[in-house]
């Protein structure tokens, strides 16, 4: 573990589901058994990095110290992160960041939601000056219509079925049948996928991910610490990078929101489009590359996005996704399992903890402790998330 | 399925744009066909949607000068998707809702993709990546005044001999 590495002392998460209580409810129970999960007090922690939720007025909004008074006020410093999907690893990275700068030790990295049903919507009133508001209104273009129309694109240029984006649900359902903080632990058939509901064409309703109640926390310290805490740092997880990277111009693929992509009448797209520079950022700071990554957590918002991340993680060529998908080398015991933990198909988008239970799920992996779902021999995993307005995320966790 | 330009000179008075300044309605006595406007950088040229003012989005230039401009009014479909449950508000959606197709369309001067909702009666079957389409209006939804809004909608070329309504 170098000095530039931040550990991985304490990981914990309350379960996915739907129950609409008070979303600091469930990032008590998260902080707690990251706090138990480390060794240590509420007391001992110098920093709270919240991941934010819009969702839940200024509690939401203000999450580090909403977090902080929860747990007791000790004068503790906070911070908080809006990122969209990608905040909670943007909270990770505000942790870090005191850390390595030397502000502090101990941090506690938190995100937990209430979501509604149904669609996102955006936020009430009439605002004719935000994007997000007027995609819905012009358009009704709701975050599953961005989703179908990559898909579409995986279907009409590498010949993407129906049945191969099912076959992701179905993995991903079997892979979260142990995982005791999954929303859903059933099987599914590929059947039940491509028989279910058309939501926004080709994608269906068991293609789409739910949004869920759920919390994440981290407990992560500088090497120093963890040594003098431990003894030793043999077997500790370590964050050994973290991209959030926006986007270079010109972005050339629709992102939700986005009524259009940029222009690239004047100035050539980058080499790498968004998504893989998120990724290749975080492997450059960790030193990795694809070939070096025992298994990745991906944001499958979708069935088909699923198959998009392998070529942005490079673990395959474009185009060559639904070939890799059907190798089995992204199944657990196959080469790079992706999404050990059930990923989103499982658990549903808990917005603001999303990208930190990814970190959670790497930590347990690297430690040997994912019950059900150990992938064997897994030493070093990579996350990948992606969130609205230019926002993403890349975690490379180690041991 | 793209009759407004006849219907807007007989009912000019009622319908509306459903946001003003980011597309013409064309029609008979209104020039060519309805166009989408951009902006177009005084200083690059490089181009931006929905119309915008004030810094040129290009990291390299400096321009504070974005002209409004007339995007192409055709191009190629780069991909599309249909609603089958009705989005939800702000969006006004017919009752009973009936599924409808979204178009992105890459347009080549520009070397910009542009979303859209598909032309009434265009589904998913009429569609594939990389077929050319161009620009129509139609209704978006008959507001609580009566007065219809208009937008922006793609709809496939007419091929000779093919009927794509």
């Amino acid at each position: 573990m170098s000095a530039d590495d931040v550990a991985i002392l304490g990981v914990g998460m309350h379960p996915w589901g739907k129950w609409g209580r008070d979303f600091t409810e469930y990032g008590m129970v998260a902080a707690r058994a990251a706090l138990d999960d480390a060794g240590l007090a509420w007391t001992d922690i110098e920093h709270v990095a919240g991941a934010e939720t819009i969702r839940n007025g200024y509690p939401g909004f203000v999450s580090g110290s909403t977090f902080a008074q929860k747990l007791g006020w000790t004068g503790v410093t906070v911070s908080s992160s809006y990122a969209a999907c990608a905040s909670g690893a943007q909270a990770l990275q505000a942790a870090r960041a005191n850390i390595l700068a030397g502000f502090c030790d101990v941090a506690l990295v938190i995100g937990a939601d209430t979501t509604p049903k149904g669609f996102f919507a955006p936020v009430g009133g009439e605002r004719r000056d935000d994007p997000d508001w007027l995609r819905f209104h012009l358009l009704g273009a709701t975050n599953p219509v961005y989703f179908a129309l990559a898909a579409r694109r995986r279907m009409d240029l590498w010949g993407a079925t129906a049945e191969d984006f099912a076959m992701v649900k179905v993995k991903n359902a079997r892979h979260g049948l142990g995982n005791p903080n999954a929303r859903y632990r059933k099987e599914v058939g590929i059947e039940e996928v491509v028989s279910s509901p058309i939501v926004s064409d080709p994608l269906r309703l068991l293609d789409i991910c739910a949004t869920s109640d759920g919390a994440a926390a981290l407990v992560v310290t500088s090497a120093d610490f963890a040594r003098k805490h431990l003894g030793s740092l043999d077997g500790v997880a370590r964050v050994r990078a973290v991209s959030t990277a926006t986007p270079t111009y010109p972005q050339t693929f629709l992102e939700l929101p986005d009524f259009a992509t940029d222009s690239h009448a004047v100035v050539s797209p980058p080499a790498l489009g968004f998504k893989a520079s998120v990724v290749h950022r975080a492997y450059e700071e960790a030193g990795v590359g694809p070939d070096d990554i025992d298994l990745a957590e991906v944001y499958d918002l979708s069935t088909a996005m699923e198959l998009d991340w392998y070529e942005h993680l490079g673990l395959c060529e474009v185009g060559g996704a639904e070939e890799l998908l059907r190798s089995g080398a992204t199944t657990i015991g196959g080469r790079v399992p992706v999404n050990a933990s059930g990923g989103l198909a499982s658990f549903g988008e808990a917005i603001p903890a999303q990208a930190i239970a990814q970190v959670c799920e790497l930590t347990w992996q690297v430690r040997g402790q994912a019950t059900g779902r150990q992938v064997e021999g897994a030493r070093v995993g990579v996350t990948a998330n992606q969130g609205l307005f230019g926002h993403g995320s890349s975690v490379v966790v180690g041991i | 399925m793209s009759d407004l330009s006849g219907d807007t000179t007989a009912s000019a008075g009622a319908a509306q744009p459903a946001i003003d300044g980011w597309f013409t309605l064309g029609g008979p006595d209104l020039g060519d066909g309805p166009r989408l406007i951009g902006s177009k950088c005084a200083g690059c040229g490089t181009y931006a949607f929905p119309p915008r003012s004030g810094a040129c989005p290009n990291p390299s230039c400096v321009s504070d000068t974005l002209e409004p401009v007339e995007l192409s009014a055709t191009g190629t479909l780069w991909s599309f998707a249909e609603n089958h449950y009705a989005p939800p508000a702000p969006y006004v959606a017919a009752e009973p809702f009936e599924p409808y197709a979204l178009a992105a369309v890459e347009l080549e001067r520009e070397g910009m993709v542009v979303l859209g909702q598909a032309a009434k009666g265009v589904r998913v079957a009429d569609l594939r990546v990389g077929m050319p389409m161009k620009l129509a209006i139609d209704v978006l939804f008959t507001g609580d005044d009566g007065v219809d809004r208009l937008i922006w909608v793609w709809e496939p070329v007419e091929e000779e001999g093919t009927d794509v309504g």
